[in-house]
């Protein structure tokens, strides 16, 4: 297809500029020659030119409106259409960040609730709605332990991190200056209980652990994994990007967390955009609360407002206060489903998860053979050790059957990973038919290993060069 | 309302394939002491009906102004019809990140469309998919910058958005970094003489916005030149993003990095986010810098597609070694400014050109009340530094009548008392203006 820039032509323009009603001023004399621009290389597209772009651009890509999307640990569930009515009401969406208190009540009443709830969803003491995603939030919640030690005037260096974990958690303990310790997982897939006792010790701050893990385990050992760090005076660190997991089943807060980070985007069914906005709220238990990020949000004399005036806070993270309309959506999801809609949503996630590990299991390596919570993890080595066809194919050759394909390569303990999240809002017939398309696919690797290889057949392009593409990196357009 | 589409039967089928006679038993991993029967405290279930109704009253809590005053960050700009349209299409909006690049390739095209219109924009060669917003991208440009000189003092100018400094401490107090404050001179620029005091050895960066929040215009190149002198990096940001449509970009100035908030092109205020941050940069730094990066290359059949590229910069693949810890970004809001920018195309000079006119009469009108007077000297954009008799009251009249005033300086500015920080976009009527200027006579 072409580019934009492909398509321009000097003269055209899809949005016109209304003309002007105050006297014009003259540039050269009022900004000065120095501080202007010679050129301005922008498409020039009329309008029609302008939609079909855009709009045949987006039938070169796949979303959950259009397919079932079981993208392990993203938490790919259908985002209802009335989240979108209410994050666009005007009442929310003209407001300027910097109006005045009169203004806002309606802003702030609703992230107070939202704090609200989400505390009592997650049993926290506290939650910020500032970080704009969940890596923000991870970074807002160990910037929070630093600050908590720092507090007390312990230097503790180490932040331990078990092997099955998301990239993000290293890095965004690396960003505060931690040193990273890996965790081994036992044969269960669980955190294995002797590594964690040798390596916790009074220079660890934080154990970063993602409960259920990225397995999809639930870590039946909680109880004695957070007496061991909280033994030793360290913190529990939650990456909640499961949390789908677990929604009014068990609450982080009463399994020994000392900190959370959500991702909206996932458990609370916001549309990601092809990659965000999302929203990273970040809970705390009591002993972290007054390290929380600024502004908050405060109630005096029925009014709401916005306070700085927290003394051991961190500081900000973002500029004004979240993603707001990410927040409303979240909001909108929340109060739809209620405590009992939120409970079933889980229960059917973790149903649909099961599922697809019973059905699938003989014919892909099930490396982690018991009930698993809302994702499971095949490995794809039987398919490599029989036809030599890997799990990148495999996932290649889903695309043609119409899928979104799984999480592959991750975690990284599982080799050959796919990793399968259905999520409660798909029925059983979708269930179903993945399930088929994957046992097909499994046959088909047997009899036809070069044509599974060579999927997909079906897209616009076939596979990509991406040696070539991080070689000779080509990332700005020029003419040629 | 409920979003699981499974019956009764349905439920106990899969149930007997699984082998469960009831849903608990796939909790039993849970420790049975932590086990709930319910969330406490959280409304029951809204109907859909129920549900926008609270969420209308939540809104109609909010007064709505039509006129805001106020930029400081956030600018209420036109957004053409187009722009809603196309980002509302399901298969941007529902999609997650362009992972399989087969079925991916509107976003990924869309991208690196995007990074290309920003770095022309800026007068870089490269820009990445977007940051969180316009603070958190300054902030990991300084990390950044000091993770590759080995140096760990930070300078930032005190014109620099009172907000964007204070992100910009939070993520080096986390780092271990030093920020040291550089004063701005009567003009409303950087203090040039103060900058070349604090400058020494041991200085990773130099960070400016141009134009700056005061709205003036600063001197990029001559910034530029004493930051290198002593082996440092400049980062420029900008206020607004429209202004572009006529200034010289920072990049042909000779920054570094320019970074800054891209909510001007096609997002709503939306109270303060989703927004987007810009992060543009030299090629030479094009392994280094963080977040994602769409690349051009081909298909098995030599077609031309996309791929996210150089993602061993990235968390995923380098973890505690990655350049940056970020994984989301700011998508569908970098889809909305680039379509934005797209329909404007040479229009977006217009469009400053429009907004300096604005700017222009709501200061001239402002400048003939009683004990009005300009702070600053240099040359601004759509925004400017009135001082008047008492900027409490100014403010406070003008909410009378709904509208939301300027920004009130004295907040982050001790010493700049009474001096109110005005905007004006194009949204602003000749009308508005004079009504302003007659309800503050």
């Amino acid at each position: 297809m072409e580019l934009i820039f492909e398509i321009s032509k000097p003269g055209r323009a899809a949005a016109d500029i209304p003309a002007s009603d105050v006297p014009t001023v003259n540039l050269e004399n009022i900004i000065g020659s120095q501080y202007l621009r010679e050129e301005l290389e922008l498409p020039e597209v009329a309008e029609i030119d302008l939609v079909r772009h855009y709009t045949n651009l987006s039938r070169r890509n796949f979303g959950v409106d259009l397919g079932f999307y079981p993208l392990g640990s993203c938490t790919m569930k259908y985002n209802p259409k009335i989240n979108e009515n209410t994050a666009a009401l005007p009442g929310f969406t003209g407001l300027h960040p910097y109006a005045g208190a009169e203004f806002i009540q309606g802003n702030l009443q609703l992230m107070a609730e939202m704090q609200k709830y989400l505390s009592n969803i997650f049993g926290m003491a506290e939650f910020t709605l500032q970080p704009a995603a969940g890596a923000h939030g991870e970074l807002t919640g160990v910037m929070m332990i630093k600050k908590y030690f720092e507090k007390k005037g312990q230097k503790r260096h180490m932040i331990l991190i078990p092997d099955a974990a998301h990239g993000t958690n290293p890095a965004s303990s690396a960003l505060c200056g931690f040193e990273v310790r890996e965790l081994k997982s036992n044969s269960e897939g669980g955190v294995d209980i002797e590594h964690l006792e040798s390596l916790m010790t009074e220079d660890v701050a934080a154990l970063m652990l993602t409960n259920p893990n990225t397995l999809g385990l639930f870590e039946r050992n909680i109880e004695k994994v957070a007496a061991i760090v909280h033994g030793k005076g360290g913190l529990l660190y939650g990456d909640g990007a499961n949390a789908n997991a677990f929604l009014g089943k068990a609450r982080p807060g009463d399994l020994g967390f000392d900190v959370i980070q959500l991702n909206l985007h996932k458990t609370f069914s916001t549309p990601h955009g092809g990659g965000g906005p999302g929203s990273g709220p970040v809970g705390v238990g009591q002993a972290l609360v007054d390290f929380l990020p600024v502004p908050r949000v405060v109630k005096r004399d029925n009014q709401y407002a916005w306070s700085e005036d927290f003394p051991d806070s961190i500081g900000r993270v973002r500029a004004f206060y979240g993603n707001f309309s990410v927040i409303v959506k979240a909001y909108t999801y929340i109060r739809s489903l209620g405590a009992e809609g939120l409970k079933r949503a889980t229960e059917m996630a973790v149903l649909n998860a099961n599922y697809i590990k019973e059905r699938l299991k003989t014919y892909f390596d099930l490396p982690y053979d018991r009930i698993c919570m809302h994702e499971c993890v095949f490995s794809g080595k039987k398919q490599v050790a029989e036809s030599g066809v890997h799990t990148t194919d495999i996932a290649k050759c889903l695309i043609d059957y119409g899928y979104h394909p799984p999480t592959i390569y991750f975690p990284l303990i599982v080799p050959e990973a796919m990793m399968i999240e259905p999520t409660e809002t798909e029925s059983r017939e979708t269930l179903d038919t993945f399930c088929d398309a994957m046992i097909a696919i499994a046959k088909e690797v047997r009899k036809n290993p070069e044509g599974v290889k060579n999927a997909p057949v079906t897209t616009p392009v076939s596979r990509l060069d991406e040696v070539l593409a991080a070689r000779r990196p080509d990332v700005c357009w020029k003419e040629s | 309302m409920d979003y699981c589409p499974h019956t009764s039967d349905d439920i106990a089928q899969m149930q007997s394939l699984i082998g469960i006679s009831t849903l608990d038993e796939l909790f039993a991993d849970i420790p049975e002491q932590f086990r709930i029967k319910q969330i406490p405290d959280v409304p029951g279930a809204l109907s859909e009906m129920e549900t926008l109704s609270v969420l209308n009253g939540l809104a109609g809590k909010n007064n709505l102004t039509r006129l805001t005053l106020t930029g400081a960050g956030a600018y209420h700009h036109y957004i053409p019809a187009v722009v809603g349209h196309l980002i509302g299409r399901a298969e941007f909006y529902t999609a997650y990140t362009p992972y399989q690049a087969e079925i991916s390739q509107g976003i990924l095209q869309s991208i690196y469309e995007y990074q290309t219109m920003i770095a022309r924009l800026t007068g870089t060669e490269i820009a990445n998919a977007s940051m969180y917003d316009g603070a958190s991208a300054m902030a990991e440009a300084a990390v950044l910058c000091a993770k590759m000189s080995d140096r760990k003092k930070i300078i930032v100018a005190r014109s620099v958005h009172p907000e964007y400094r204070k992100v910009l401490k939070t993520y080096s107090w986390a780092n271990g970094y030093v920020v040291v404050e550089s004063d701005y001179a009567p003009s409303g620029q950087i203090d040039m003489n103060e900058l070349q005091r604090e400058l020494d050895d041991q200085v990773a960066a130099v960070i400016i916005q141009s134009p700056n929040f005061f709205g003036v215009l600063e001197d990029v190149a001559p910034a530029a030149e004493v930051a290198h002198q002593k082996g440092a990096m400049l980062i420029a940001g900008f206020t607004d993003g429209t202004s572009l449509g006529v200034l010289k970009p920072a990049g042909a100035s000779g920054a570094d990095f320019v970074v800054g908030e891209g909510q001007s092109f096609g997002n709503p205020l939306n109270y303060g986010g989703p927004y987007l941050g810009i992060f543009a940069a030299r090629e030479k730094f094009m392994r280094r810098i963080p977040g994602r990066l769409v690349g051009a290359t081909v298909d098995k059949k030599g077609r031309r597609g996309f791929v996210l590229t150089l993602q061993t910069r990235e968390q995923h693949i380098r973890r505690e070694k990655a350049t940056s810890n970020i994984c989301s970004n700011e998508a569908l809001c970098a889809l909305a400014a680039g379509i934005y920018l797209a329909a404007l195309g040479k229009n977006l000079k217009r469009l400053a050109e429009l907004n300096i006119d604005k700017g222009q009469y709501l200061k001239n009108k402002l400048l003939e009340l009683s004990g009005w007077k300009e702070v600053f000297s240099a040359p601004v954009y759509n925004e400017f530094v009135l001082r008047c008799p008492d900027a409490r009251k100014v403010n406070e009249k003008l909410k009378q009548a709904g509208i939301i005033g300027g920004y009130d300086l004295q907040r982050d500015y001790p010493e700049l008392e009474n001096a109110l920080l005005f905007c004006a976009t194009e949204m602003i009527s000749r009308e508005d203006i004079d009504k302003v200027a007659a309800i503050l006579r």
